[in-house]
C-alpha cells in the first residue's frame, strides 16, 4: 500500500486527468473494465463551475511520436458532475480525484465549496493553466499567483489539494514550490507543452487554434522537470508525460515521484495502466532480488 | 455485447490487394462487429518511424465481415503513415486490435427498402450491412483501380468519377434515379464528407429516413479523448461511442 496524503492506494499508477472517461469506457468493455480497473485511483476529467462544450473540430493532430490535442475541457459543469457522474465514479471501487478548474479565484472557491460534503471525493486536483483573467498569463505559471490561491484555497477544505502544474513557465520548480509555501498537499506534473500544428494554407490546423503536446513526445521534458520539482518539495509528487512501460514509469519515481499518472498511453491500448503497474511491479521484484 | 478490454494481438491470416484496396483478414474469437462497428488497429511491429515519426496512434477502421469463422475483415487504402503501414502487413504478421467498438446501423423495419450509398474505401460497413440484412447498393468510386471494391456487393450499381467503369459521374446521380422510382426507402451511407452531405440533404428534401456512418480522426475510439466529436443538434457527439452511425436529423 502507498500511503498518498494520507490516502491508501493499491499501486503507484493513476490516470491522467481528461485521459480516461471511465462512463464511456464501461459502456465499450463492460464489467471487465471494472474488474480489471487499472488504476488505483481515478481522477476525473477537468469540471468547471458551468458546463462547457469544448473547442470546435478538429480537436486533434497525430504528431512525431505524439499528439497535440485541443479539446476545450468539454464537461457538464459542477452541478451535472455531481447529479451525473459522481455516484457513477464511487462504484469504480478505488479512491476518487475530482479535478477542477476556475478562471478565477471566486471560481476555484465555488467549486471546492459544492465538492466539500461529498465524501466520494478523496481529493481535489486543482488544474492551473488556465489563462488568468487579468494579467493573461496561466495562474499556474506565475509562483507568487499561486502561492496567493493556495493561501486562499487551502482554508475552505478538509481534503487534500493537488496542484496540477503547467510545464508552460520559465521555472517548474519555483511554481512547485510557491504551491507548497502556499499549502499544496501534492502537486502533479506534467500537462501538456503549448503546441500547434499548420493545416492547409499555413492556417492552425486545431479549431481551438493551439493545443497541447502529449505522447513519448514530452517523456523526457516530463523526467527533467519532476527531477527538478522534487529537489525543491517535500510535498508528494505525481509524475506524468509520456509514460508507456514500466520503465518510464520507474524513472519518475526514480527521480523523485510517489505515483505516476498514464495519459496518451491509454488511448493507444485501454488497458494501458494495468500493463504498466505490473511491468513496474516486475521491475520491483528483480530489484529487490538483485 | 462489450468488447474486451484493452489491446490485443491478433494475426493476420490472409491479404489480398482488390485494386488499389487491400483486404486484410484476421483471427480473432472475439465478440463479432455488427455492420457499422468498427476497431483501432495498429501493427505490432514498426508502428511509428515512419514518415514525420508516424504513426503513433491507432487507426479506426470500419470492420468489412465478420463471418462468424472467428476472423474479421477490414478493407484499407494507403492514404497515409498509419493507412500505409497497415497495408504492408502479411500473412503471419502481428497486429493490434481494441474492439469491437462504436454502434452501427439500425436493420430497415418491414416494407422498407434499404438504399446503400458508398464512396471509397467507405464501403465496408455497408457491406456487412448487405450481408446481415440485404439491400440495394450504390456504389461510387474514383477510377478502375478503385472500382473493384464494387465486387464485395451483390448486384451493386456502380459510379465512377472519371467514367472509366458504371455511369460517368458521381454515385449520386445513381441515388436521384432511384428516389425518382419512388418507394419506401431507407437511406445507409458510408464515404467522404461531401457524400454523406449529399445523401444528409437528399433525406431532407425526401422526407427519407437515414443513417450516417461517420469518420473522424480519433486517438481512443472509445470515449476517452473527446477528440472525434462532430456538431448536431444535441451538441458535440463523439463519433467514437455516440456513433459512429448517426441519424441523418440530427447532423446539422
Amino acid at each position: 500500500m502507498i500511503d498518498f496524503c494520507g490516502i491508501e492506494l493499491a499501486h503507484p499508477v493513476i490516470n491522467a486527468s481528461g485521459c480516461f472517461d471511465v462512463l464511456a469506457a464501461r459502456a465499450c468493455f463492460g464489467e471487465e473494465l471494472i474488474e480489471r480497473f487499472p488504476f488505483s485511483a481515478y481522477v476525473s476529467k477537468t469540471v468547471t463551475l458551468a458546463p462547457r462544450a469544448g473547442n470546435p473540430p478538429p480537436r486533434l493532430w497525430e504528431s512525431a511520436a505524439g499528439m497535440i490535442n485541443s479539446i476545450g475541457l468539454p464537461n457538464p459543469g459542477i452541478e451535472g458532475y455531481l447529479d451525473e457522474h459522481l455516484g457513477e465514479y464511487a462504484k469504480l471501487g478505488v479512491p476518487l480525484i475530482t479535478n477542477v478548474m476556475g478562471s478565477t479565484a471566486a471560481e476555484f472557491v465555488a467549486l471546492l465549496a459544492a465538492l466539500e460534503d461529498r465524501s466520494e471525493v478523496a481529493a481535489i486536483e486543482l488544474n492551473v493553466s488556465c489563462p488568468n483573467v487579468a494579467t493573461g498569463l496561466d495562474i499556474g505559471a506565475d509562483p507568487r499567483g499561486l502561492r496567493l490561491l493556495l493561501e486562499e484555497l487551502r482554508p475552505l477544505t478538509q481534503k487534500p489539494l493537488i496542484v496540477k502544474l503547467t510545464p508552460n513557465t520559465a521555472d517548474v520548480g519555483a511554481c512547485a514550490s510557491a504551491a507548497e509555501e502556499g499549502g499544496a498537499d501534492a502537486v502533479s506534473l506534467i500537462n501538456t507543452l503549448r503546441a500547434m500544428a499548420l493545416g492547409y494554407g499555413g492556417k492552425p490546423w486545431l479549431g481551438g487554434g493551439s493545443g497541447g503536446l502529449s505522447g513519448p513526445a514530452i517523456r523526457a521534458v516530463a523526467l527533467a522537470q519532476v527531477a527538478s520539482v522534487a529537489e525543491r518539495v517535500a510535498i508528494p509528487i505525481v509524475g506524468m508525460g509520456g509514460v508507456s512501460s514500466g520503465a518510464d514509469a520507474a524513472a519518475l519515481l526514480e527521480v523523485g515521484a510517489l505515483l505516476v499518472a498514464v495519459g496518451t498511453e491509454s488511448f493507444r491500448d485501454p488497458a494501458a495502466g494495468a500493463r504498466i503497474s505490473a511491468e513496474l511491479a516486475r521491475l520491483f521484484a528483480e530489484n529487490a532480488g538483485s | 455485447m462489450s468488447a474486451p478490454f484493452g489491446r490485443r494481438v491478433a494475426v493476420v491470416v490472409s491479404r489480398v490487394e482488390l485494386g488499389a484496396y487491400v483486404v486484410l483478414e484476421v483471427a480473432d474469437d472475439a465478440t463479432p462487429a455488427a455492420p457499422g462497428q468498427f476497431y483501432m488497429l495498429a501493427a505490432v511491429e514498426r508502428w511509428g518511424g515512419g514518415e514525420d515519426e508516424r504513426p503513433f496512434l491507432g487507426r479506426a477502421i470500419s470492420a468489412l465481415a465478420a463471418r462468424g469463422e472467428r476472423r474479421v475483415a477490414f478493407l484499407l487504402e494507403d492514404v497515409g503513415p498509419g493507412t500505409r503501414r497497415l497495408c504492408e502487413l502479411e500473412a503471419g504478421d502481428d497486429m493490434y486490435l481494441v474492439g469491437p467498438l462504436g454502434r452501427g446501423f439500425v436493420p430497415p423495419e418491414d416494407g422498407q427498402e434499404a438504399l446503400l450509398v458508398g464512396g471509397g474505401v467507405g464501403i465496408p460497413p455497408l457491406a456487412m450491412f448487405q450481408e446481415a440484412w440485404g439491400g440495394r447498393a450504390l456504389l461510387g468510386f474514383r477510377d478502375a483501380q478503385r472500382a473493384p471494391g464494387a465486387s464485395l456487393f451483390d448486384n451493386p450499381e456502380v459510379a465512377t468519377d472519371d467514367g472509366s467503369v458504371g455511369h460517368h459521374g458521381p454515385v449520386t446521380d445513381l441515388l436521384d434515379r432511384v428516389l425518382g422510382e419512388g418507394g419506401e426507402f431507407v437511406l445507409y451511407g458510408c464515404g467522404p464528407p461531401g457524400l454523406l452531405e449529399a445523401l444528409r440533404v437528399r433525406a431532407l428534401r425526401h422526407g427519407v429516413a437515414a443513417q450516417l456512418c461517420l469518420e473522424a480522426p480519433m486517438a481512443c475510439g472509445f470515449g476517452a479523448c473527446y477528440g472525434c466529436v462532430v456538431e448536431t443538434t444535441e451538441g458535440y457527439k463523439r463519433i467514437c461511442v455516440d456513433g459512429p452511425v448517426l441519424d441523418a436529423a440530427v447532423l446539422v
